[in-house]
């Protein structure tokens, strides 16, 4: 076991930077990027954590992670107790631990952090979290008896799959429809392989299976069936809505619908879900131009730009209106994407895009930009500089400046109140719509967010529907769901 | 899941399927496709569901063999389990208007048979006009027939009613008969176009349906779009069925040119593979 050092001794430890791969050879490949602790850096990381007695860290974690606690185990080598821990209010740590944007929750209020670098709690997570994966003892949370009720879950994303591990545990019987073909969400369609593997997905997915969570694919909620009909006519107690910001918004600028211009959802689904990159293995086709403009520098403009550098573009071109500073990304994925030679123009715009006769794209204008009064969001507003526009010769230019709630369930379900934006109203500690039985939770009624809070949504939601069940039973004196 | 039910050549290259799915069978309004998936390494592509019997549970779908999907579906054997998605898009606006004239040339006459059903069924007088480059590919002629009031039939090389093209017939029976209540035309996207030009100046109603390139058909990656007047729609959710005289059939039939080179290949190879199988095969018998 490792000795237990003093606190100044610890803080002379430097952050154990993450393993990956090499910038230049994974350029060209969809193997993961980031390596992995190993016991030995996982250990010696843990050390840095100086077990606060008012630990800040937890606070910084949206679903409240015991945060010093699992550090301790790992310290200690324990890396079983550390996952269960870790598992007692996270179920999809393996994800978390690859995507959550630590620096603006845990990692940014860790007070080894007002200092020096931050004790690396996501990369210890993941660590821990890939224990399991690589052959670990697994402890599958002991289902409860069960109640007899049916939950009806619409959408297969973190928000879904929380909801449905929750509602399983606790004895419900919860069916899953999806309307894609894989269940997994953005995490399967859109997040690609070099930075969450399809497997660990998959792994949790399974998971979920043996719990006897029910999932049905090709179910398009809102056409195949209404939330009502699904609470009247396929028998369903209780509904989440968990169906996430899949609705891509396009700049409304000339030129937007030549050949070659594609919303990042499209070239994502194509490369992820399709497998295009494997075209003609697969059989779905993939654009990939020789010089590719990405809008937007979030992490699905971060995923666009990697991905098209991955498929064989010679430059690939982010054109952003801020500045490095206001991007959204993370900052891992926006420290990737430097070192694999993306080239990044900041506060620049694009005003136009320009093609030839046969409506394919050949270049984009565009505009410089620079920050002036700050906006509601707080960030500076960037502001357009007269006369700076020019153009660049690129061949494909994809749209990653957000996604919108996508109205398929909303519009067909009367009675459920939405927000000006067409996100649902969820109250903030149930997740209860304004329909009762019906609950929601995720980028539905957010707005595009995190995997975690969508997680973290899902979790709440599943102890909302499980109160309004009991209640229903309580209703009913003395009969139990499943005595009817 | 679907299972296939049977499957039956109607045509040079024009294949009906039946499929039990009763979910969508249930659901199925006119006007309304599937995303169809036939294994773990292939394309969704959307098809039309030409009719469906909610009783049985079953969907029809009439489709073309026109490139590698729709080549490997014609290998499917009763009993395979496919993925399909649906009912997708937005149903027609089906309602009495009178006399209502369909038009439907190749493969667009099987989503064009469940439409010209339903105005039949609201009491509109339906004359039909379907077209094809020769007899044997004007599909569906007894079904078309049975919802039909009058039946005109066109072929490029006059092998079948009248020598020409759809519009000549459309034409004719304008100027024969006045304007109609309504144009409905399905068919490749240069048909349509032109269509929608001969009933422009009569300003006559013009429904039209689109065959835009798709991938998910549930308005998620907005690869389906079309420029309709000033403004930008998803085929999949806001149709596919527009106003004709909006729709920028120029960009559309750029748009559906996207992966022309991806698409011969993929044929190409498939077809290739598929021989040497045939060939394997003929040796050992
Ligand atoms: C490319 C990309 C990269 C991202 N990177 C990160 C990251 O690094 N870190 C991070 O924290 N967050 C990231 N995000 C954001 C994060 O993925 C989302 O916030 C999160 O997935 C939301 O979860 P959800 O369950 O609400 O919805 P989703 O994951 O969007 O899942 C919704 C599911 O519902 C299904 N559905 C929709 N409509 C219907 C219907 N009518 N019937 C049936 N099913 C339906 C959809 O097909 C989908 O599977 C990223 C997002 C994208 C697009
Ligand atoms: C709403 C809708 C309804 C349709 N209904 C029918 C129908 O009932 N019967 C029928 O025979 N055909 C129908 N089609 C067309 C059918 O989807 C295409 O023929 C099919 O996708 C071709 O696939 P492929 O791999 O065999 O050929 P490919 O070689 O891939 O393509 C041949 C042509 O089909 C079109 N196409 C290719 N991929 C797609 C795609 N993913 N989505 C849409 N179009 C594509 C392209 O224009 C292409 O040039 C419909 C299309 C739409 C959009
Ligand atoms: S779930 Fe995310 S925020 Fe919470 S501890 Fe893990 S990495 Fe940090
Ligand atoms: S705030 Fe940092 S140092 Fe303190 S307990 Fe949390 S991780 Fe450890
Ligand atoms: S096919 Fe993707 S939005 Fe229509």
């Amino acid at each position: 076991m490792a000795e237990k050092l003093k606190p100044a001794e610890r803080l002379k430890i430097p952050r154990h930077p993450m393993p990956a791969q090499d910038p230049v050879e994974r350029r060209s490949n969809f193997s993961e990027v980031a390596l992995g602790y190993t016991p030995e850096m996982a250990m010696e990381e843990a050390q840095r954590c100086l077990e606060c007695k008012k630990p800040h860290c937890i606070d910084g974690c949206p679903v409240g992670i015991d945060i010093p606690a699992f550090i301790v185990e790992v310290r200690e080598g324990r890396f079983d107790k550390a996952l269960e821990i870790i598992k007692q209010t996270n179920t999809l740590p393996a994800i978390c631990g690859r995507v959550c944007p630590q620096e603006d929750q845990c990692e940014q209020v860790c007070v080894v952090g007002n200092k020096y670098k931050p004790v690396a709690i996501g990369r210890l997570e993941r660590f821990v979290a890939d224990i399991e994966l690589t052959g670990g003892t697994v402890s599958m949370p002991a289902a409860a008896e069960k109640t007899g009720y049916k939950v009806a879950i619409i959408g297969s994303g973190p928000a879904g799959l929380a909801c449905a591990a929750e509602l399983a545990r606790m004895g419900h019987d919860v069916t899953i429809f999806e309307a894609l073909h894989k269940p997994g969400g953005v995490l399967v369609y859109g997040i690609p392989e070099f930075r969450l593997p399809k497997s660990i997905v998959q792994y949790e997915i399974d998971n979920l299976k043996k719990m006897g969570v029910e999932i049905r694919c090709n179910y398009v909620i809102g056409k195949i069936a209404t939330v009502r009909e699904l609470m009247e006519e396929w028998g369903y107690d209780a509904v989440f809505i968990g169906t996430g910001a899949g609705l891509p918004y396009f700049m409304g600028i000339p030129g937007e619908n030549y050949i070659g211009v594609l919303s990042a959802n499209e070239f994502l689904t194509r490369v992820n879900l399709m497998k295009g990159y494997n075209f003609p293995e697969y059989d779905t086709p993939v654009q990939v131009g020789r010089r590719v403009a990405v809008v937007g520098s979030g992490n699905v403009a971060m995923d666009c730009l990697r991905t098209a550098m991955r498929l064989g573009s010679e430059h690939v071109i982010c054109l952003y209106r801020r500045t490095r500073a206001e991007s959204p990304a993370r900052l891992e994925e926006l420290e990737h994407a430097e070192e694999e030679g993306i080239d990044f123009r900041w506060l620049t715009s694009p005003v136009e895009v320009l093609g030839n006769d046969d409506g394919m794209v050949t270049g984009v204008r565009v505009i410089k930009m620079e920050l002036g009064e700050p906006d509601a969001s707080g960030r500076r507003r960037p502001v357009p500089i007269e006369g700076s526009e020019y153009e660049i010769e690129v061949d494909e230019v994809i749209m990653a400046i957000g996604q919108g709630p996508n109205p398929l369930v909303t519009q067909t379900t009367e009675g459920l109140e939405l927000n000006r934006w067409g996100n649902i109203v969820a109250d903030e500690e149930t997740m209860a719509t304004s329909i009762p039985g019906v609950f929601a939770g995720g980028d539905i009624v957010t707005g595009a967010a995190t995997v975690i809070l969508a997680m973290g949504a899902g979790k709440k939601a599943a102890c909302g529907i499980d109160g309004f069940l009991r209640k229903k039973r309580e209703a009913v004196p003395g009969a139990s769901a499943a005595a009817v | 899941m679907a299972t296939l039910i049977s499957k039956e050549t109607i045509a040079p290259q024009f294949t009906r399927y039946v499929l039990e799915c009763e979910p969508i069978a249930r659901k199925h309004r006119a006007g309304q496709f599937v995303m169809v998936l036939i294994h773990d390494h292939g394309e969704r592509i959307p098809l039309t569901i030409a009719d469906s019997d909610a009783e049985a549970g079953t969907i029809t779908l009439v489709v073309q063999a026109v490139g590698k999907t729709t080549m490997e579906m014609e290998l499917l054997e009763p009993g395979a389990e496919i993925q399909v998605a649906g009912p997708l898009g937005t149903p027609t606006h089906v309602e009495r208007v009178g006399t209502c004239v369909c038009i439907g040339g190749g493969a667009g006459i099987a989503p064009l048979y469940p439409i010209a059903k339903a105005m039949k069924n609201a009491e509109n007088h339906i004359i039909s006009i379907l077209g094809g480059r020769t007899k044997e590919l004007v599909i569906m002629r007894e079904e078309m027939e049975a919802v039909s009031d009058e039946m005109i039939y066109t072929t490029d090389d006059g092998s079948f009613g009248r020598k020409g093209l759809v519009t000549h017939a459309l034409n004719d029976l304008i100027e024969e008969r006045g304007k109609p209540d309504m144009v409905i035309a399905i068919g490749p996207a240069i048909m349509m176009k032109f269509v929608a030009e001969m009933t422009r100046p009569h300003e006559i109603p013009t429904i039209v349906s689109l065959n835009s390139i798709m991938i998910d058909g549930t308005g998620m990656c907005g690869g389906c779009r079309v420029g309709l007047g000033t403004e930008t729609k998803f085929v999949c959710v806001d149709g596919p069925e527009f106003d004709g005289h909006k729709v920028d059939f120029d960009l559309l039939m750029k748009r559906q040119r996207t992966f022309v080179e991806q698409e011969e290949e993929a044929r190409r190879r498939f077809e290739e593979q598929h021989r040497c199988r045939a060939m394997e095969g003929a040796e050992v018998s």
